[in-house]
């Protein structure tokens, strides 16, 4: 092969083309102006070397845009290569000069009617390029004729032209009809049309969530079957993709399916293996377990599934990431095949990692000597992550098999020995996990373990040392004066260790009174008196109380016996597996995120079909919300409701999930209003048994680690780089935002003197919450300190609350406490409720307030007409409210502006019959938009308002923000 | 779908620079530079998310090629499509290097424009792209309509990877089975990991459309047959020349995209219409009754503590007719080794103290012999009490038959409309087995 390359590369040698690289060497001044002079030259070799030449300035980055009229010019050419050129370049220009882009028009047209069928399809696929309004009404007819071309080539070509004007003007192409005779190339007689027009139809109906645009049907899917055997191999991908999307009737059409698609899991393509096998995980759901057929299935999907392991690295990568997820939901299909994923030397570092992942996932008694034998091998290579990975995974095992569970302790011992640093610190952390696993067994190693006490410097490390210590303070005998020595420097510890290291403390002092009580009393004012984290404090208080009220419940609290940890700390959440099983193949199952993450705009939530045909399996994810704040953690059951609520993505799984109740969507909403109702109590005693259990990291101990994720995608993406991107995204945020009134939220009469008074305000982008705070009472406040209850918005103070100097008697501060959306999340009623502990050095005090949603309306909530058009139809009616607003004497035009201020934008006006109609939207922090009509009569002070927005609980109170901006 | 594609050189210089999709902005380009291509670290994914925006990109020696998205497009796909583009460019114009790609770079841009509309992939055979765009310019205005439509209906048609109208004066073809067979095995001689993963790649130089069905020694053919008692003539045209009876068992394989998988589904034959020229027709992979080349048996004694006692024994296991070549035995020595001392009865064998081994290379060994080494090394006395982990010997050899035991029972040609048969038709089979990781622990 590669001979054969070479002997190409002699054999191009005497090919004409050798010269063009000197086209990217011209850098000389006054370059423009020569290259006009010889793009209106009159021979034509010099005009198709000065084109060259701009293309090449263009693919470097220059501007070149001046020469347009003058490149335009030479479009008028038979010479083919010299037109495609210049359709380069008009492709590239055209949006920066649509004016002069319309004198291309004509050549466009003419070529469209062009004998050669390659001309008319470079014509029509060019065209379909070039985004200037004008242009795309030109478009129609010309395209129109090449969908009903004789030549398949100019068809194929066509179809895909659709699609590129949909996304230009998606009115445009509906009000022409070219859905329809879209619909029509899927019967076709050539199998790269249907194919092209597959995909075209695939992606106009993603847009269309609610359209029946990609009819599935058991005709056109036998259509596609049979396509499917005929066409290229990416036609075949596009087919098998959309085939994905179908839900078969019963039981015997899901197999006839699956039977007409394994074939394609022979293909060389890997593409097309993932997307059969995503068919197949998918249409599988439907079979009954006892069937024959359900067994060979699943026996015929290892093999093709092995063998991506020898594609190359990249598909590897992205098939090791699909098989992660496979494993999850069918473990059987992959259980003996556990050698293939044992990592080679040669191996890619992204390759090792997810090798590593599976086979930890693949570990079980059986081969669990095996995989042992080769972790260790992996825990002496370079790559510092992949040696950490492969501790941890022996740590795992450990837990997850408990017969091995003494080997990889000794294994690990050996490997502490080696006292290469991280090796020693990330032992010490699973060996953690394997004390909590199995209590009271592997203790005499806590000896060679307080060995390495000094070569610890990472937290996670720190911390489990401590928690180590602390819980078996019993059979050390030196424990104080190891807890001691990390006491020294309390300060400059993390959060995590600081902690750890209080609990400890407590805990020795609890089993030697005798020795301790200095050191328990020194760690509590340490973590009372000097520290700003409220956590840390907090809970310092809780246990200084116990400890000096009633020391036998502090024993029962703080020595507690501890819940068991889980085998499988990792697992992806199941409604988020099932929505990636739909997505193999795609980024989303490379990424393990819903595409909703990182995609932006509306995507469809994908289930999968009948499994177990639960209330719970019907209602759209849960997930969502949580990606939404960039946490991949499992969110607690009733969480799953709040999800819905705060999802932007509601749709019921109308084309995708089982047949569609047209109901699913109000029962999860009346399940809202049941569920969720958490007393305040409850909450808060739960972060304190959290702490009890150890650390709050141990439950999350490998779960934690980025494993989820591909590194990439975590990775801190530098500010600059943001604003590179989003240029559109910082609109200049006006001044005057809607400000309510303060009001008293704490009385002084409930609160030992202390009285608080605030509002809630948005400036540039951020929400401010603002507070007066009176002391009324006759002593001297301080050590000032806020917490959020969880709340329907996530809203969480940005930092710590400022009160720097004591409060005297009769003073009173204002502060502005910035918030941010990123806190825990869970419905309240009324749904801007938000509940507020405050703590001073009198006492700890609770009330709640409420905050006007408009704080919640961000800076880029202003919708593109034609998306609000589509998505005000697209959402059902019985999401539409309608709102009176009496009293109100402004014209439509200063309501609007006054609404803008606060972020609600008006996207259009229209006026009918005296009455002026307002299209507004605003979108709210948690990405749910809301649309609004709001219609004003000349003359008649009450308005009306509509608002539709697919979470309709929002509509109450985003009226009341209405009515209070207006009214301001 | 694909939102855009960008080449860079090693420095991160943009040459070639194609957008496919209005929510890919110039920025992009700059955005992949930065984060990956001058990023300090090694790359750690494959796949890149930056603002939102996902990056694809694959290596080919220093040329960067990324694709670029903002969508949920099939990751897969992407990456396919990729290796497809640097297949393209090779076949076009040989090497993927910067040279090239900026000598190129008018026939780069007028590929993607054909390879990729809005971002979905088109057919992208270098056959049927060569029979109109060309590296003196498209071809097009001097086309007749007979040949214009030719070339559509190929591009389009579901035999995209071939043209019509080719012509020889020779019909010939060439099969060569490639495998590599990989092993693990204990000292006592057990078999602790065996696979063998193979490729049958074809030359094939036949005129017009040519129908083919390739037959093999597949063990569900074979029961097949046996059961139904019908016994095909395929075995008279037997090309392997082998015994042959034996059939194996494939644990899977996958075909070049002309060969129609409903039918290999359903009859588990292979038929197809071939590309012209040389193409990987299928890959398999087999783990049952393979037959191992060469068994080692190593012998090592600790005498004291500073000194290594190593025999090694190698067995070619085939027919003594035949002969390996290209054998390579290589012995790892402790790292406090500080003399060796080899004596072979056959080849050469010296101690390589960089690569802590030593090497003993054979040209050629026929079949059913038999070759021993013995070394005796010397070692440091060290304070290590850890025990030296002996690292498994490895070995290196090509034979000439394949270790899985894969035969060619047939390649029928069938042309209708051309006056050839099958048995005109030149056919040359050729097999060969390599060392994949052939190792022994001792």
């Amino acid at each position: 092969m590669q001979e054969w390359a070479n002997q190409l590369c002699e054999n191009r040698q005497f090919g004409s083309k050798m010269t063009d690289s000197k086209y990217f060497t011209t850098t000389k001044k006054g370059e423009i102006f020569e290259l006009k002079a010889e793009l209106n030259s009159d021979k034509k070799e010099k005009k198709k070397e000065a084109v060259k030449k701009v293309i090449a300035s263009m693919t470097v980055g220059k501007d070149v845009s001046a020469l347009f009229p003058d490149v335009v010019n030479c479009m008028q050419t038979d010479n083919l290569e010299l037109k495609k050129l210049v359709y380069l370049y008009l492709m590239n220009y055209a949006k920066s000069q649509p004016d002069m882009a319309i004198m291309a028009v004509n050549t466009f047209v003419k070529d469209c009617e062009d004998p050669n069928p390659l001309i008319r399809a470079l014509a029509v696929r060019t065209m379909g390029c070039i985004r200037v309004d004008k242009i795309t009404e030109y478009l129609c007819e010309p395209l129109r004729k090449c969908l009903k071309d004789e030549d398949p080539y100019v068809r194929k070509t066509a179809a895909v032209c659709v699609a590129k004007l949909h996304d230009i003007n998606a009115q445009l192409v509906e009000d022409q009809g070219f859905l329809d005779t879209l619909k029509d190339l899927i019967s076709d007689s050539n199998p790269m049309v249907v194919a092209n027009a597959v995909a075209a139809l695939s992606e106009i109906a993603e847009s269309h969530p609610n359209s029946n645009l990609m009819d599935l049907n058991p005709q056109t899917m036998n259509k596609l079957l049979t396509a499917l055997n005929e066409c290229t191999e990416w036609g075949q991908i596009f087919i098998l993709d959309c085939l994905a999307n179908y839900t078969p009737r019963d039981d015997r059409e899901s197999q006839s399916i699956c039977e007409r698609v394994t074939p394609r899991l022979s293909h060389a393509n890997s593409a097309v293996v993932l997307s059969a096998v995503k068919v197949l995980m998918k249409f599988m759901e439907m079979l009954p377990k006892d069937l024959d057929y359900y067994g060979t299935l699943l026996k015929k999907l290892a093999p093709p599934l092995v063998t991506l392991l020898s594609a190359e690295p990249e598909l590897q990568y992205v098939a090791l990431r699909n098989i992660n997820l496979i494993v999850q939901r069918r473990p059987e299909i992959l259980k003996h095949e556990m050698k293939v994923f044992f990592v080679k030397y040669n191996d890619p570092i992204y390759v090792k990692l997810e090798k590593l992942d599976i086979m930890i996932r693949l570990a079980s008694q059986a081969n669990i000597a095996q995989v042992l034998a080769e972790l260790k091998e992996y825990a002496t290579e370079v790559d510092v992550d992949f040696v950490r990975k492969a501790v941890r995974a022996i740590g795992r095992c450990a837990i997850k098999v408990e017969q091995s569970a003494e080997r990889c302790v000794s294994t690990l011992l050996d490997l502490i020995q080696t006292k290469v640093n991280y090796v020693v610190q990330e032992a010490i952390v699973v060996i953690k996990d394997i004390f909590r696993k199995y209590p009271n067994k592997y203790e005499s190693v806590i000896a060679t373990l307080c060995e390495n006490l000094d070569s610890l410097d990472e937290p996670e490390a720190r911390a489990a040392m401590i928690w180590i210590v602390g819980e078996y303070a019993e059979r050390i005998d030196n424990a104080d004066e190891l807890l001691e020595s990390f006491l020294e420097g309390f300060h400059d510890e993390s959060t995590q260790v600081q902690l750890q290291l209080r609990t400890a403390i407590v805990k020795l002092f609890l089993k030697k009174p005798t020795e301790t009580q200095e050191l328990v009393q020194q760690v509590l004012s340490l973590a009372t008196q000097d520290s700003d984290n409220p956590d840390l404090r907090d809970r310092g208080y809780i246990y200084w109380r116990l400890l000096s009220t009633d020391p036998v419940a502090a024993k029962e609290v703080v020595l507690a016996e501890k819940p068991l940890i889980s085998e499988e700390t990792d697992l992806i959440e199941p409604t988020l597996l099932e929505e990636l099983i739909c997505h193999i193949g795609t980024l989303a199952s490379v990424y393990h995120k819903p595409p909703s993450a990182f995609v932006e705009g509306r995507g469809q939530h994908k289930r999968l079909p009948g499994s177990g045909g639960s209330a719970e399996s019907e209602s759209p994810d849960a997930v969502s919300a949580g990606a939404a704040n960039e946490v991949a953690a499992v969110i607690p059951s009733q969480g799953d409701l709040l999800g819905d609520l705060l999802n932007l993505d509601l749709t019921p799984p109308a084309t995708t999930g089982p047949p569609p109740h047209s109901g699913g969507m109000q029962l999860g909403a009346m399940d809202l209003l049941g569920g969720g109702l958490d007393s305040l109590m409850g909450d808060e005693s739960e972060p304190l048994g959290g702490d009890l259990g150890g650390s709050p990291a141990m439950g999350a101990g490998f779960g934690a680690a980025p494993a989820a994720m591909p590194p990439a995608f975590s990775a801190p993406v530098s500010g600059g780089l943001e604003d590179l991107f989003d240029l559109g995204g910082g609109v200049g945020m006006p001044l005057g935002s809607f400000c309510p009134p303060k009001t008293v939220w704490l009385p002084a009469m409930k609160a030992k003197g202390l009285e608080i008074s605030g509002t809630f305000v948005r400036r540039a982008g951020v929400i401010q919450m603002e507070m007066t705070i009176t002391n009324k009472a006759m002593s001297v406040m301080t050590g000032f300190a806020i917490q959020f209850n969880r709340n329907s918005f996530g809203l969480a103070p940005a930092g710590p609350l400022q009160v720097l100097t004591p409060l005297s008697p009769n003073q009173n501060i204002e502060v502005s406490l910035p918030l941010n959306t990123v806190g825990p999340v869970m419905k309240m009623e009324p749904l801007n409720n938000l509940q507020v502990a405050i703590k001073n050095n009198i006492d700890v005090f609770y009330f709640s307030c409420q905050y006007p949603i408009s704080v919640l309306f961000v800076e880029d909530g202003k919708m593109e007409r034609q998306v609000f058009l589509a998505t005000w139809k697209d959402i059902a009616n019985e999401n539409e409210s309608q709102f009176q607003i009496k009293d109100c004497h402004l014209n439509s035009d200063t309501a609007s502006n006054k609404l803008q201020t606060s972020n609600i934008f008006t996207i259009a006006k229209r006026t009918v019959d005296g009455q002026d109609m307002l299209y507004q939207s605003m979108k709210l922090t948690n990405g749910i938009w809301v649309l609004a009509e709001l219609k004003i009569q000349a003359g008649n002070p009450n308005y009306t308002v509509s608002l539709k927005c697919r979470a309709p609980e929002v509509s109450q109170c985003v009226f009341q923000s209405y009515e209070a901006v207006l009214k301001n | 779908m694909i939102g855009g594609l960008f080449i860079y050189n090693h420095k991160g210089e943009v040459l070639i620079s194609r957008v496919y999709r209005d929510d890919i902005g110039r920025n992009a380009v700059d955005a992949f530079r930065v984060n990956v291509i001058h990023a300090r670290q090694q790359v750690r994914s494959p796949v890149t998310n930056i603002a939102r925006t996902s990056f694809f990109h694959v290596k080919r020696s220093n040329i960067w090629l990324a694709a670029v998205t903002k969508q949920n497009v099939n990751a897969a796909m992407v990456f396919e499509f990729l290796y497809k583009m640097c297949d393209v460019m090779t076949a076009y114009f040989g090497k993927i290097s910067e040279e090239n790609i900026k000598n190129n770079f008018v026939l780069i841009y007028e590929l993607l424009d054909e390879i990729l509309d809005f971002g979905y992939p088109q057919n992208s055979e270098t056959g049927a792209l060569k029979t109109f765009i060309t590296q003196q310019g498209i071809k097009g205005q001097l086309q007749t309509k007979e040949e214009q439509s030719q070339i559509t209906s190929q591009v389009t048609g579901q035999i995209g990877w071939r043209r019509e109208g080719i012509k020889y004066r020779r019909n010939e073809l060439f099969l060569d089975v490639l495998e590599s067979v990989n092993l693990l095995m204990s000292p006592q001689g057990q078999v602790l990991s065996a696979h063998v993963s193979g490729r049958v790649v074809m030359k094939s130089y036949l005129s017009g459309m040519p129908e083919c069905k390739f037959g093999m020694n597949d063990k569900i053919v074979i029961d097949k047959q046996g059961k139904g008692g019908a016994s095909d003539d395929a075995g008279k045209s037997d090309l392997g020349g082998g015994s042959g009876k034996q059939s194996i068992a494939i644990d899977d394989c996958t075909f070049h995209q002309c060969v129609r998988l409903s039918k290999f589904d359903s009859e588990r034959s292979i038929s197809f219409i071939p590309p012209d020229g040389e193409y990987e027709l299928m890959r398999y992979r087999t783990t049952k009754d393979i037959i191992l080349p060469f068994r080692v048996i190593p012998l090592v004694r600790e005498v004291g503590r500073t000194k290594l006692e190593v025999k090694v024994v190698i067995k070619s296991n085939f027919k003594p007719s035949l002969l390996a070549q290209k054998i390579e035995v290589r012995i790892p020595t402790p790292l406090n080794t500080s003399g060796v001392q080899v004596i072979c009865m056959k080849g050469k064998a010296k101690y390589k103290a960089s690569e802590n081994a030593i090497v003993w290379k054979i040209k050629r060994m026929a079949g059913m012999k038999e070759s021993q080494i013995s070394a005796e090394i010397e070692l440091l006395p060290t304070n290590d009490k850890k025990k030296w982990a002996r690292p498994p010997i490895s070995m290196n050899f090509e034979v000439p038959f394949a270790p899985s035991g894969l035969k060619v029972r047939y390649l029928k040609v069938f042309e209708s409309k051309l006056n050839y048969s099958d048995h005109d038709v030149i056919k040359w089979v050729r097999y060969i087995g390599r060392s994949g990781i052939y190792e022994t622990r001792c």
